[in-house]
């Protein structure tokens, strides 16, 4: 119900809004909870296991009960706070975990059960017969209990991350944060000050003191409107802090979309990555209810959410409220209750010395000990030594006093201080590096002293940057002492709750006590307090004081659990925003690519590259028709294919040479200019690397190729040897993969393809095999390699990459009026493995040079990265797989990669494993499929028949064991 | 002759502006990489006017600019690299290996901290100051080139995924603007 009074809301705006369907209206600045109060709606949800009917219980961000799902289809948002969400013109809020209604809930026949579903009960129960746990009874009991669900549909919303830096982060703008943030700002620095609500000033918000002789208020917004005045200021609303991480970097959630229908491009969620020098934290302290019988009915909530809907949004929770509690919140909450003409049926205060002026009935040294009312509190029972009196009320405010909201202090493995005066846990100094706690969140409750708190935390960070400032005048306000008796259960039969989320009453605590879950870790596992999404902000306290007190224990020694980030529940969406569809990896595209796509190629990832896989010509069907061409064009005209992806490394100096020699196993400091010759990389452990070839094209002057997707790891590999291993070395590399792109021309018909296009002719007495050098094309200049990895003879012609897609055209367009054209990885694959060429594939982290045959290339005149590990006896054994070829040989033709080999007629079992397959292609020169693979003792073994298992796709195929150059083993059609 | 007709690395992707900033392809330029050999930093120093950028720094040089590109290196920008230099550093021509982009305007600084760790503040990041960095998911260079533009510059293949990086960070900034 809508009382007079000066809230935070704006009368001239009113707001409709549906929840489960019916229209309702509040105005601008209500949350929805405040909202549906202000319509008389008490009964919000219903709990996770009993299906309990639940109300509002906080008017802030660590409400446990009031949780509601927004939207629809994709962007349906479940376990959305109704205490944080703010009403706009056409929400639409349902309630969740019900069927078929709020109102009337079949499932709430589980509170019927309830006697026999406590603790544990799942564990006892559910355990036979074995196989049922995962088919029936998990299913159904997740059915049964729940929160809200997800629509099961991608996320068509937007999230957003962001970073943000500043001298000195202010988590919170109440009282201390303020004065915090004011401080800091005034000494010159840059102050990020966030706060989750949407507006600034925390409980001043919701209060009705005074500071500096005008309404707390009105205080907070001059002093915001100082803040926003500021350049060096930058105020984050609707932003929760959520964890302290290293070096000075909090995670912070700001709530972007969430409060209107909004732009297509505008992020629900925006996830701050804040790097901050110094942070204060002003988080406040959050009250926590007590535990009685019943202490979960609609309309029993804290003494502080009382306040707030009566003074922020003017809203009466009921038309009767009684107030309880164990310090002078209650006090407060009646006073003001009265002040807005509400009216108070009775004021309880655990406290037997306690006193009031206030005109409402009051029971001191009374309990509240059961409460009546199905869907809505209507009556509360008070336990006094004179015996229980009942008492008519619609709204119990209820307060167990406060815990500091300390959350973030912990998030680097501190633990808490438990502070006996407060009955509170509360930081220590240090437990996050530059952050320091002030204010309610340090133990510190009345106004004046967290006015204080937030100033010299402020200065005491200021110092810490080296920046020097005064103590501010601090303003007037209420100094009163925090006066409480501890109370965390009310004794009494029946359930009283202590983790409204999870449904964790005090009879679990100690029934978990009992069957020793003692630890405080243990009993929260076996309970599950709080584990749901609330984190246990309101139960945590309470519980282990319960757990304490069941155990014989004190309360410090009993300890707390971990506090974990995230403060606040974070959409996944929201960290990994930007990741989805093509954000997921960076693309890089040669350039010929556009040609490429144009031309039906499909594209094949390879690294983070994309390149063809074929290019299909009319009438071709299938992808082989186009490979088997795309190969007979290389080995009977000419073919053309992009290798601007392999890793190009330019390397210069003095000692270019002689970082060649360590880094490959044979000598690079005697390649001739203008020569090229093929290499190979270990790792320190004597396994390849990488392998590829190396052109001299000056005496202080190489380029290094590797593979495609190796070339990062191979120049980080360099720095480490220049940094770390051979630091004398006078020697610079840059990668230069970039700057141009690259064409194998390949096939008998290279040369005549070449001679039409450079400007100046070749033959092959000038460009030998294995040349290089300068040359030019239309003007440009461009670098020519005599190379071959189909073993034709090939050449690759490099241009800086502005031509790339032009000379990809043109030579397109030659080698096709030459009877070739253009070929993808399918051909290139099949060409390499006719000659037995390696590539990752077989080089897989795993090999050695005396695996891949190519021992000889370990030199014996010098050393080379990875010698020593290389020569280890177990490297070297005869028994190691070995690189072979095979060739089908029986009435299956297929070999497939990835297949096993075992000898013939041996069983295909793992203890029989030989070998396995590691690339294979059809020859169409051959007719065959042709296959490479490791073999035990492989080269021993050439001419045995093997047998071929691809258990995954079911072939057998019976291979012969042969050398795995397959074609021109002398190398004849390269060198001609 | 044939001819080879030239393209540059964001030729069809940019310019696009959103929300009023604006982000387009810088005209192609030299681009020459510039690492110092052992013991010849202060001759290639020389060899500049002492113009050599610290690490972060840009430096003015006749014809263009030195920007700090890692550890002892510098890329010069604008002008060729004279020849003599190869006595001092390996010289590399890079002029095709990159996509540089400028984007500018108003709200550039908030696009680039949709993408970058980087402390981008007036404080931090002066006109002139330069960083290799992240952006994203990918490294750059990124130099302050006056105060409210900010040139960068990324892989050439990879231009593509740098404008779709840029451009939805420029639409969610611009969506906040509404």
């Amino acid at each position: 119900m809508r009382i007079a009074g000066k809230g935070l809301i704006n009368r001239k705006k009113p707001v409709s809004f549906t929840f489960d369907g019916t229209v309702y209206s509040g105005f601008e600045g209500d949350t929805l909870a405040s909202a549906l109060l202000a319509n008389g709606v008490k009964l919000m949800a219903r709990s996770f296991k009993y299906h309990r009917p639940r109300g509002v219980l906080t008017a802030g961000s660590e409400e446990p009960n009031a949780l509601v799902t927004i939207g629809n289809g994709a962007s349906q948002d479940p376990n959305v706070r109704a205490t944080v969400q703010e009403i706009y013109e056409g929400l639409e809020a349902r309630s969740q975990n019900r069927w078929p209604s709020l109102a009337h809930d079949v499932m709430a026949v589980n509170d019927l059960g309830a006697p026999f579903l406590g603790a544990g009960f799942y564990y006892k129960t559910f355990m036979w017969p074995k196989a049922f746990w995962e088919k029936l009874y998990e299913p159904v009991i997740r059915r049964a209990a729940g929160l809200g669900a997800l629509s099961g549909a991608a996320v068509t919303d937007k999230y957003e991350r962001a970073y943000a830096h500043c001298d000195v982060l202010v988590i919170g703008a109440g009282p201390t944060g303020l004065m915090a943030a004011l401080t800091a700002a005034e000494a010159g620095v840059d102050v990020i000050l966030a706060e989750e609500d949407s507006v600034l000033g925390g409980r001043l918000l919701s209060e009705s003191g005074e500071i500096d002789g005008v309404p707390a208020r009105d205080w907070a917004e001059a002093t915001v409107a100082r803040l926003q005045g500021m350049a060096n200021v930058r105020i984050m609303t609707r932003t929760s802090v959520t964890g302290a991480y290293d070096g000075g970097t909090y995670g912070a959630l700001e709530r972007v979309g969430h409060h209107g229908v909004v732009a297509a491009d505008l992020p629900k969620e925006c996830f701050w990555r804040i790097a901050a020098k110094r942070a204060v934290l002003a988080a406040g302290a959050l009250e926590r209810p007590v535990a009685f019988q019943n202490n979960d009915r609609p309309g029993i909530m804290l003494a502080s959410a009382v306040r707030s809907y009566v003074n922020r949004w003017n809203v009466a929770p009921g038309k009767a409220v009684a107030v309880f509690g164990n310090n002078d919140s209650a006090h407060d909450t009646a006073a003001d209750l009265l002040a807005a003409g509400v009216h108070v049926s009775a004021l309880i205060d655990s406290r037997p010395d306690a006193t009031t002026d206030l005109p409402v009935p009051f029971y001191a040294g009374a309990h509240v000990c059961g409460s009546e009312g199905r869907k809505a509190l209507e009556a509360v029972s008070i336990s006094r030594a004179s015996g229980i009196d009942k008492v008519q009320a619609d709204c119990l405010a209820m307060s167990g006093g406060w815990n500091p909201t300390l959350h973030l202090t912990c998030h680097m493995s501190g633990r808490p201080d438990w502070d006996e005066a407060i009955a509170a846990f509360v930081p220590r100094a240090g437990m996050v590096p530059g952050m320091i706690a002030a204010g309610a969140c340090n133990g510190v409750f009345s106004t004046a002293a967290c006015l204080g708190e937030g100033a010299g935390a402020a200065l005491a960070a200021l110092d810490g940057l080296g920046v020097e400032a005064e103590m501010p005048a601090l303003p007037a306000a209420e100094a009163r002492d925090y006066r409480i008796s501890p109370l965390w259960a009310v004794p009494g039969k029946g359930r009283a709750w202590l983790d409204f989320q999870n449904d964790v009453s005090v009879k679990d605590v100690k029934q978990a006590a009992v069957e020793n879950f003692r630890s405080v870790e243990h009993m929260k596992r076996y309970t599950t307090q709080g584990m749901a999404t609330d984190q246990g902000k309101n139960s945590n306290v309470g519980a282990l004081a319960v757990l304490a007190d069941a155990t014989g224990r004190g309360i410090p020694e009993t300890g707390t659990t971990t506090y974990r980030p995230p403060f606040q529940p974070v959409a996944i969406a929201a960290m990994a925003a930007g990741s989805e569809d093509k954000g997921f990896a960076p693309e890089r595209l040669t350039t010929s690519h556009e040609l490429t796509v144009k031309a039906g190629a499909p594209m094949i990832e390879a690294g983070l590259w994309y390149r063809p896989s074929y290019f299909p010509r009319s009438g071709e069907t299938t992808w082989r028709q186009s490979c088997d061409r795309e190969v007979m064009h290389v080995r009977q005209a000419v073919g053309v294919a992009d290798v601007s992806t392999l890793g190009k490394i330019d390397i210069k100096g003095p000692d270019a040479g002689a970082l060649l020699d360590f880094l490959y196993t044979n000598m690079f400091s005697t390649l001739k200019v203008g020569r090229v010759r093929y290499g190979l990389m270990l790792r320190e452990d004597g396994h390849v690397m990488d392998d590829g070839t190396t052109a001299r094209l000056a005496e202080d002057h190489f380029v290094m190729t590797t593979t495609t997707a190796a070339a990062g790891q191979v120049m980080s590999h360099m720095e480490l040897i220049t940094q770390g291993v051979k630091r004398k070395l006078d020697v610079r590399f840059t990668s230069v993969t970039e700057h141009w792109a690259q064409f194998a021309v390949a096939g008998p018909k290279s040369r005549e393809l070449l001679n039409g296009l450079l400007d100046a002719p070749i033959d092959g007495e000038s460009w030998p095999f294995m040349a290089c050098g300068d040359v030019s094309v239309g003007g440009v200049k461009a670098r020519l390699f005599r190379i071959s990895f189909s073993g034709e003879q090939a050449y690759e012609l490099a241009v800086p990459s502005r031509y790339g897609e032009a000379l990809f055209a043109e030579l397109r367009k030659r080698a096709e009026g030459l009877g070739g054209g253009v070929y993808g990885m399918e051909a290139l694959n099949v060409l390499r493995i006719e000659k037995g060429f390696i590539t990752h594939g077989e080089i897989d982290g795993r090999m050695t040079a005396f695996d891949i045959g190519m021992q000889g290339m370990m030199s014996k005149k010098k050393d080379f990265y990875g010698k020593g590990a290389a020569a280890r006896p177990g490297l070297l054994d005869d028994e190691r797989p070995q690189l072979v070829g095979l060739k089908p040989v029986g009435v299956v033709k297929q070999i497939t990669a990835g297949a096993h080999l075992y000898k013939d007629g041996a069983e295909a079992v793992r203890e029989n494993d030989q070998g396995y397959v590691t690339s294979v292609g059809f020859s169409p020169e051959m007719g065959s499929f042709l296959g490479l693979a490791f073999l035990k003792g492989g080269r021993a073994r050439h001419g045995e028949t093997v047998r071929m298992v691809d258990a995954m796709r079911g072939v057998e195929t019976t291979c012969e064991v042969c050398h795995p150059v397959f074609l021109d083993p002398e190398g004849e059609r390269a060198r001609d | 002759m044939i001819d080879l007709k030239a393209k540059s690395a964001c030729e069809g992707l940019l310019p696009i502006e959103i929300g009023g900033v604006k982000l387009s392809e810088v005209a192609p330029a030299e681009m020459t990489l510039i690492a110092p050999y052992r013991g010849k930093e202060a001759a290639l120093a020389k060899a500049f006017g002492g113009r050599w950028p610290a690490a972060g720094e840009t430096a003015s040089v006749e014809g263009g600019v030195l920007v700090w590109f890692g550890r002892a290196q510098a890329m010069l920008i604008g002008t060729a690299a004279p020849t003599t230099l190869a006595k001092f550093a390996a010289v590399t021509e890079q002029s095709d290996a990159w996509a540089r982009v400028l984007l500018e305007g108003a709200g550039a600084r908030d696009v680039l901290a949709r993408l970058t760790p980087l402390d981008i503040r007036d404080t931090a990041f002066a006109v002139g100051q330069t960083a290799r960095t992240e952006l994203f998911h990918m490294q750059v260079s990124i130099t302050r080139v006056s105060k409210d533009a900010w040139q960068i510059i990324g892989f050439r293949s990879m231009a593509g995924t740098l404008v779709h990086d840029l451009q939805r960070a420029m639409k969610g900034v611009a969506a906040r603007a509404i």
